[in-house]
């Protein structure tokens, strides 16, 4: 594969940064629908990174974070993460009046909940990317974990790595006001994926 | 991937898919386990023990960049580690903690969501093809783990996200 040992071209890192912006604009406006607030993205990252590095993007591989996680298949493998932390995840449930136990962890109610409201997200992301590339794209069901965010995101790159040894990272910060629900998607496309991605996109390798 | 031994920290940490070797009094870590799987191979006699941190079962039959990420590879590799510094196969010791299953299975996932158990099932397979004894094991569940090898008291300590931290 192209992308694998080399570095992603300009071209390439701007599209799928792109790909990320609007993907994560869907999923903003998605979440300010659920919680009636105005909720922010930041600028994406895309590019190809070791695997260490895509935890140290949410603040290092012990962290612990809720994530919900998404397969991909169809015109486009790979996988899909909203991370939140767990702080983050704790106020939505709030914001959601759903009353949240002062405890560690989460019960099965607000598990089920934020799996829900990561359904609902990435799939506004991920329609938004299908819309924009015409790729027909299957998800599977969510799944969702409360644990270290290096532990959660490993599927993610056994999903991606068993042909090369680092991920490409589409990653984008969306949060309401004052930071207080802040979360990552993380798009990591199987490497195998990148060529008719990128052709659907109108980009060349 | 490294082989030479460093003397300056403590701790060694290993990355996701990397492997190393420590003398004591240093000891070895790797962080955030999910179904990768952290094998540490070790002899009490020469104060030896290297870690692996193993992402999938077994390599691809040609064209493997990265030996340490597959269970087979990576187990045959840190022996071959242990023995180039003087360790006799005999002597070496083995534990292993990880191998979770971090979300439920369902449907098409399933078999991805399974790496865990099938990554532990492939590090006790490569062991009993070198005869190496599994001294310790703490393996499948559903919860995130970081260890550290002390090499001195041979003492994996295993640190979860929410259920505190313990050693065997």
């Amino acid at each position: 594969m192209t992308s694998e040992n080399s570095s992603l071209s300009e071209q390439q890192q701007d599209v799928l940064r792109e790909l990320g912006n609007v993907g994560a604009g869907h999923a903003a406006t998605a979440l300010s629908v659920l919680l009636g607030q105005t909720v922010r993205m930041s600028v994406t990252a895309a590019r190809l990174c070791e695997f260490d590095e895509i935890s140290e993007v949410v603040g290092g591989a012990e962290v612990p974070v809720v994530g919900i996680f998404l397969q991909l298949n169809g015109g486009l493998h790979g996988s899909m993460f909203l991370l939140l932390p767990l702080s983050s995840a704790r106020q939505l449930l709030r914001h959601l009046h759903l009353p949240v136990d002062s405890e560690e962890g989460l019960s099965d109610l607000e598990m089920s909940a934020l799996a829900e409201v990561g359904n609902i997200l990435s799939g506004s992301y991920l329609t938004a990317i299908a819309e924009m590339s015409s790729l027909v794209l299957q998800l599977s069901v969510p799944a969702v974990a409360l644990d270290m965010a290096g532990a959660i995101l490993d599927v993610g790159f056994m999903l991606s790595g068993d042909v090369a040894d680092r991920a490409i990272l589409i990653n984008t910060s969306i949060w309401q006001g004052d930071r207080s629900v802040d979360g990552h998607f993380f798009m990591l496309p199987h490497p195998e994926s990148m060529a008719p991605l990128f052709a659907a996109l109108g980009c060349s390798l | 991937m490294m082989s030479t031994i460093p003397v300056s920290s403590e701790v060694v940490r290993v990355g996701i898919a990397q492997g190393n070797v420590v003398r004591a009094p240093q000891r070895i870590s790797t962080t955030g386990l999910g179904s990768c799987v952290g094998l540490v191979l070790y002899d009490e006699g020469q104060k030896l023990a290297g870690l692996v941190h193993i992402m999938l079962p077994s390599a691809p039959r040609e064209n493997v960049t990265n030996v340490c990420k597959y269970a087979d590879t990576g187990t045959d590799w840190l022996v071959s580690e242990l023995t180039a510094q003087g360790v006799s196969l005999a002597s070496i010791r083995a534990k292993m903690a990880g191998g979770a299953q971090m979300f439920a299975a369902t449907g098409q996932a399933s078999e991805v969501m399974r790496v865990g158990p099938r990554n532990v099932e492939a590090v006790r397979e490569a062991l009993a093809r070198h005869g190496i004894p599994l001294f310790g094991s703490d393996v499948g569940g559903n919860a995130g783990r970081t260890i550290e090898f002390d090499v001195r008291t041979e003492t994996m300590s295993v640190r979860t996200a929410l259920s505190g931290t313990y050693c065997f």
